[in-house]
């Protein structure tokens, strides 16, 4: 298995005490699998992905990647997991807003040694970005951001993306046109994708597909 | 508070305020010589200063008709005020000076004011040759050798807007007021050593306001000295010297108190014979007021002396002639009517 | 609605409570250093207008001899007997123990009214006692603590009297100061008598000098405290760098409030009213606490301040402060003026701004390339201006106009150049990590280049005032050498002792060469006329800056003059030109000489022709040449024989070392000043990085989330801010360079009238690097630490709505 979660839980602490996010969540997801995760709003598909990820830590439960366990990895180590072996794609925020389309493409790649420039030339054409590699991230349409993110994740070659409503902020023609390249690239790296979304629509394009209600999977 | 002012009250040495009298005037004696009874006037050395006194005047008032046929009056005075008795050399000397000069027409009345301290050269009173000086006034003797210094005098003074230059020829004798020239000033026996030359004939030239005018006149001369002529009572006088038509003149004065007052006079005849009168013989009234700086001073007078038959009103040339030195008072060129006619002047202090 | 309207504005502070307590801490230093130079300098102007105002001068026309002599008492008499209504003055200086005391004579009953500002009759003072022996001098309460148990006069007090005078009356004062029958000046009543004889008839000797509007001691200091105002003018821009850019990211973090109660019906008008009114009060309760403050600064400064203005100019100040109402209201003006110049573009900006504007933050870094580039022409030009004033201008004023537009040109060019050096960092560094660190640091530019420009110009202030000290100080040590070549320094009481020391002390050294000295006034000015002997002391030594080669044949001949250098620039005196001394005697000049530290116009000529045209000089003072091993003993002799006082037997090194003193002390406030406006400028920065602190997490999330620790990021914050300091400090360098040169090659010499070598000390820029950087990182220490103690939680929720 590339990704298992164990009877993960999480809360946080808010203004009306503390607020219980997930409640004993087990989930797997194979390499090259396609999972979507939907559900209502406040039913703990972000923080679920956020745990995947190594952006945050689980309060019970085991997370374990490619077989290691990293829900007690330190910071210093998460953030090696992070820039090795996962990809990330947010609604929005996503970019290094300090560089270029170029350098923001290359960022994650280069920062855990894997950058590779063949395939980083032949990412930026399928993602149709090489007239843009001068740009800075705030002179981009909402797509172009979107592509430059993908980008971006792809180009270290992880094994696992994490997508977080990638078209939320996008109009549905954009949008679907960002999944269509999304999935393709996947299919010829073979990555894993977690991604969530709260649209059916969009969820019926992935392999497969959890809910996740009441921070429980339904 | 400015200096000047503050050296003032140490000058003259207080405030009516105080309760001494018309610019201090009252004030104890401390270490002062005082006018005895019994002692004669001798000259000319009593012309000179008394330095162991404490208060002294040279004093003139002249009544002047000019060749335009103008009435004025001029005054030329020099005081000194003793800070100690005695005398000591250069700025040591205790001795604090002071001129007041004017000259008063129908319709103005200009004065000047000088100070000054002994022992530098600054003022003073020399006796050979005579000359009374503060700055660049002066009262000096034109007397032939062994003639009294004070028969021929030219008096010289300038202010703002005036200057004169008076030659004084004395047509009769000097005149000892009081008993002797010891001159009474209270009931408790306040007094000074006070003579007089009222017999000077005036011949001169005033400039007033850049008008050079010939003039004629009558001037009156004091010497005044003491260390404590008013009583701690006493608020101001009202001084009156007349000229009669006849040849006659009158000196009076009233001490004002907080009961009827003090007067004293003495009738001088056309020869120079004082008769001095009894205290209290001399009445005086006034008649009209006149506000003037801030002032409310009596511009009108009776004066009645029964002895002498007297019964006349003074009316002032100028209303105006408020002397607005630092120590401030009234003092202006008056005609005389009633039973005598003739002219004078007339000095009101302490309103 | 109005209320409801502030209410809503208000609570933006509530929730930025940081970036409110910046603005009013800008705004309260900003006030307070210029407050504290207002209190220093209003205290010292106060005084020398009490000291000129004592006796009327600054409103009475004076009788003066045109040689700067006395007059006699009988010329004053001769006066008054022709009518002219003068009152006389006899000034001097007298010592009790180490005490200076200006004794000024009065005679209280001619003097005028107009110049009777201290009350003679005050303290019971009767005028018996103050004219009769031993008289009354008249002081102020300070004056009076500083010489008890001196045996003075008898001692009467009044606050009226400045410092270290003593009014007393002119007889005592002719005994006091050994001057009998003598007179310094006469003070002309305003009103003089009609048909007086004409003064040059009467006193042809004497000369009418106009009531002195400025004293010759204001003059003198007027450069001190022009310098102290630049410093004050530097200290408050410096501050409203803080002002600016505080009020700048309230107003554009609020945007979106006013588009909301702009869009809710609150008129555009009573918006903009509610802002300024806003902005008011913040600027006067600041301005209250700045100029409160500014007193407690200027309290501290002020004994310094006072020291060194009495060793440089003799000029008397109080060491303690009174509240002036003018330091109150200028503070407070210039709190509230600079509160409004900084909100003015924004306020401008949303009474323009269309209803339904994107409420977007600005678009940092496309809007600032172009904003750096047009912001870098005013530099440039303002930098011309600089260098067209320096060509052509003339005076101290433009002198500090050329150093403003200089330093504000170099301020505002500023981040164009760090934008340019960070590019090139960017271009140079082959990491990820480095090249986004650096390009990162470029998009901080904007919002930190208001307190990078505010750095800048303390820093350039530091580096430039620094370099002139220390060129000054090393020129001065140089010329101390120069100067003071003699062993021991002599001073005696009257002219009978001085003849009695010259003989005893010509037997038992190598020589006694007289410091004998008159005061004059030429070229409208008070200068000093000193006489030399012909003796290889003088022509090995004497700090010559240019002289024809017979220079000192000539003087030793009395056929030639030196001038010193500062009397030389004012007059524009070259070699050869005719100088008129006393009694018509016009001699060449033949050397000009380097005279540090002395304001006054000074010239040299052999000492035989001193006392010939100058039969008053004062002949009191030797420098004696003597075997430096022999001095202690000739010292000791000196004291036994003739009883002088410690004070007037002073050898070499005590010389030296009193002088270094006073120079030490000249430029210790420019030093407090230097380090209160570092300070001030390290709070801009922190106070930047605080409020930008919120605004960098959106930035850094993103990096933190592909890969890069918390840790590693504030350590990376903790380096950009040090960065950016060690890189302003860079561009300070030359700024700090040319504010060095424009001191000393233009402000000094405007000044003093002197002008300097200009040394370098790169030791010292290197300590002042490592000072802004040390306060950089102070700076970003808060942030950075409250950057790693940040939840992932607080991290992720930038980049979802939802959990």
């Amino acid at each position: 298995m590339l990704l298992e979660l164990h009877d993960v839980s999480k809360s946080y602490p808010t203004g009306e005490g503390v607020l219980q996010v997930l409640r004993g969540v087990s989930l797997e997801l194979a390499a090259g699998e396609s999972l979507a995760l939907t559900g209502e709003s406040g039913s703990g598909k972000s923080t679920l992905l956020h745990l995947a990820g190594g952006l945050d830590r689980a309060d019970g439960g085991a997370i374990r990647f490619a077989g290691r366990d990293i829900t007690g990895l330190g910071d210093g180590a998460l953030a090696t997991f992070r820039r090795e072996s996962v990809g990330l794609v947010f609604q929005q925020f996503n970019l290094i807003p300090s560089l270029d389309v170029a350098s923001n493409l290359a960022f994650q790649a280069r920062l855990g040694g894997r950058f590779d420039a063949a395939w980083t030339e032949r990412l930026t054409a399928r993602l149709g970005l090489a007239q843009l590699l001068a740009r800075y991230p705030e002179q981009l349409s909402g797509g172009q951001q979107q592509r430059v993110a993908i980008g971006r994740a792809l180009a270290a070659r992880p094994k696992l993306i994490l997508a977080d409503e990638p078209t939320g902020n996008l109009d549905e023609a954009t949008g679907d046109a960002v999944l269509d390249l999304m999935l393709a690239l996947l299919a010829e790296t073979g990555a894993a994708l977690l991604m969530v979304t709260h649209s059916m629509r969009l969820a019926a394009r992935l392999g497969r597909r959890v809910n996740l209600a009441a921070g429980k999977l339904g | 508070m400015n200096a000047r002012i503050v050296l003032l009250a140490l000058l003259l040495l207080a405030t009516p305020a105080l309760g001494q009298g018309f610019a201090g005037l009252g004030s104890d004696v401390r270490g002062f010589a005082v006018p005895q009874p019994d002692v004669a006037l001798v000259f000319p050395q009593d012309h000179g200063a008394h330095p162991q006194y404490r208060i002294e005047w040279w004093y003139v008032t002249a009544n002047l008709t000019g060749a335009d046929g103008q009435e004025y009056g001029a005054q030329w005075t020099l005081f000194r005020s003793a800070l100690a008795p005695g005398e000591k050399p250069g700025w040591q000397s205790p001795q604090v000076w002071m001129g007041h000069a004017a000259l008063t027409t129908a319709s103005a009345h200009h004065s000047g004011e000088r100070v000054g301290r002994g022992g530098v050269g600054q003022a003073g009173v020399s006796l050979s040759p005579f000359a009374a000086t503060i700055d660049d006034w002066s009262l000096t003797s034109r007397a032939s050798a062994g003639a009294d210094p004070l028969s021929a005098v030219t008096i010289a003074a300038a202010g703002r807007r005036f200057s004169y230059t008076l030659d004084l020829d004395a047509k009769g004798p000097l005149v000892l007021q009081g008993d002797r020239g010891y001159s009474v000033k209270s009931a408790h026996g306040q007094a000074s050593d006070y003579y007089s030359q009222p017999f000077y004939a005036v011949t001169g030239t005033i400039r007033i306001e850049d008008r050079d005018v010939a003039v004629t006149g009558q001037a009156w001369f004091d010497h005044e000295w003491s260390s404590q002529p008013l009583a701690a009572d006493q608020t101001g006088w009202d001084w009156f010297s007349f000229h009669f038509e006849d040849g006659e003149k009158l000196m009076g004065f009233r001490l004002r108190d907080s009961a009827a007052g003090f007067t004293s006079a003495t009738w001088i005849s056309a020869d120079g014979r004082p008769e001095p009168l009894p205290p209290g013989a001399l009445s005086v009234t006034p008649e009209a007021w006149h506000d003037v700086k801030g002032h409310r001073v009596p511009v009108q007078w009776r004066l009645t002396l029964p002895a002498k038959h007297l019964d006349v009103t003074t009316s002032a040339l100028n209303e105006e002639a408020w002397m607005d030195t630092q120590v401030a008072y009234w003092e202006g060129p008056v005609r005389i009517t009633g039973s005598h006619r003739g002219r004078g002047y007339v000095e009101m202090t302490g309103y | 609605m109005l209320v409801h309207g502030l209410t809503a504005l208000l609570s933006h502070w509530r929730r930025h409570p940081l970036q409110f307590a910046m603005l009013l801490l800008g705004l309260a230093l900003a006030t307070a250093l210029w407050s504290a130079v207002q209190a220093i300098n209003g205290e010292a102007r106060a005084s020398y207008q009490r000291a000129a105002a004592v006796v009327g001068q600054d409103r009475l026309d004076q009788l003066v001899h045109a040689d700067g002599s006395r007059i006699a008492q009988t010329e004053y008499i001769t006066l008054r007997k022709a009518g002219w209504l003068v009152s006389p003055v006899l000034e001097g200086e007298k010592r009790y123990g180490g005490e200076r005391l200006r004794i000024l004579g009065v005679d209280p009953v001619t003097l005028p009214a107009e110049a009777a500002e201290v009350n003679v009759g005050a303290a019971g003072l009767g005028l018996a006692r103050f004219i009769t022996p031993p008289g009354v001098l008249i002081v102020s309460a300070a004056t009076a603590q500083r010489l008890q148990g001196e045996e003075t006069p008898p001692l009467a007090i009044d606050d009226a009297m400045p410092p270290g005078t003593a009014m007393t009356d002119i007889g005592i004062s002719q005994s006091l100061l050994e001057a009998p029958g003598e007179v310094s000046r006469l003070l002309l009543a305003p009103r003089q008598p009609p048909d007086v004889r004409p003064l040059a008839e009467i006193a042809p000797d004497l000369v009418k000098r106009a009531p002195a509007v400025e004293s010759d001691l204001s003059r003198l200091t007027d450069s001190f405290h022009l310098n102290l105002t630049a410093f004050g003018f530097l200290a408050f821009a410096v501050g409203l760098f803080i002002v600016h850019s505080a009020i700048g990211l309230a107003f554009e973090q609020r945007r979106p409030t006013v588009r909301t109660l702009r869009a809710l019906g609150l008129p555009l008008r009573g918006l903009i009213l509610l802002m300024v009114v806003e902005l008011l009060v913040l600027s006067l309760a600041a301005g209250l606490a700045g100029v409160a403050l500014g007193y407690g600064v200027a309290s501290l400064l002020l004994p310094d301040v006072a020291a060194s203005l009495r060793g440089l100019y003799g000029a008397e100040v109080p060491g303690t402060l009174s509240i002036r109402p003018s330091v109150w209201g200028l503070g407070l003006a210039i709190a509230v003026a600079g509160t409004l110049a900084s909100a003015a573009s924004r306020l401008w900006r949303i009474a323009t701004m269309p209803l339904l504007a994107p409420a977007r933050p600005r678009a940092w870094s496309l809007a600032s390339e172009r904003g750096l580039r047009l912001q870098a022409a005013g530099g440039l030009t303002l930098l011309a201006v600089a260098l067209l004033i320096v060509r052509f201008g003339a005076g101290l004023v433009a002198g500090f106009a050329a150093l403003g537009a200089m330093l504000l040109g170099a301020a505002l060019l500023l981040p164009l150049v760090l934008s340019l050096l960070l590019k090139l960092g960017q271009r140079l560094s082959k990491g990820v990590v480095a090249q986004w660190f650096w390009a990162d640091t470029r998009q901080q530019l904007p919002g930190l280049s208001l307190a990078l420009m505010a750095l800048l110009l303390a820093l350039a202030a530091n580096a430039g005032v620094g370099t002139m000290v220390q060129s000054f100080r090393l020129t001065f040590i140089g010329w101390l050498d120069q100067r003071l070549p003699s062993e021991l320094y002599v001073s005696t009481r009257s002219n009978a002792e001085s003849q009695k020391v010259h003989d005893w002390l010509a037997t038992r050294s190598d020589a006694v060469l007289p410091v004998w000295n008159a005061e004059s006034r030429m070229f409208g000015e008070p200068v000093q006329i000193y006489g030399v002997a012909d003796h290889a002391t003088y022509r090995q030594h004497w700090p010559m800056l240019e002289a024809t080669p017979d220079a000192w044949d000539r003087i030793a001949r009395g056929d030639g003059v030196l001038a010193n250098e500062q009397l030389a620039r004012r007059q524009h005196l070259q070699l050869g030109v005719p100088i008129i001394l006393e009694q018509g005697r016009v001699l060449p000049l033949v050397g000009i000489y380097s005279d540090y530290g002395n304001p006054r116009g000074q010239l040299i000529v052999g000492v035989g022709l001193l006392t010939q045209l100058y039969p008053d000089a004062s002949r009191l003072r030797y420098a004696v040449r003597v075997a430096p091993e022999r001095v202690p003993q000739l010292m000791a002799a000196l004291h036994d024989t003739f009883d002088l006082p410690a004070e007037n037997v002073i050898d070499q090194a005590s010389v030296k070392a009193f002088s270094l003193r006073i120079f030490e002390r000249t430029f210790a406030v420019t030093a407090a000043l230097n380090v209160l406006t570092l300070g001030v400028a390290a709070i801009a920065i922190f106070a930047s990085l605080l409020t930008l602190s919120d605004m960098r997490l959106a930035q850094l999330a993103p990096a933190w989330a592909t890969g890069l620790t918390l840790r590693r990021l504030a350590l990376l914050e903790i380096l950009r801010s040090a960065a950016l300091a060690c890189f302003t400090m860079l561009a300070a360098v030359p700024v700090g360079l040319a504010l060095a040169w424009m001191l000393l090659a233009v402000v000094n010499v405007e000044a003093f009238g002197w002008r300097l070598p200009m040394h370098v000390f790169p030791l010292d820029w290197l300590r002042l690097c490592l000072l802004a950087v040390a306060s950089a990182i102070l700076a970003a220490l808060l942030p950075a630490l409250w950057l790693m103690r940040r939840q992932p939680a607080e991290l992720v929720k930038v980049f979802a709505n939802e959990r």
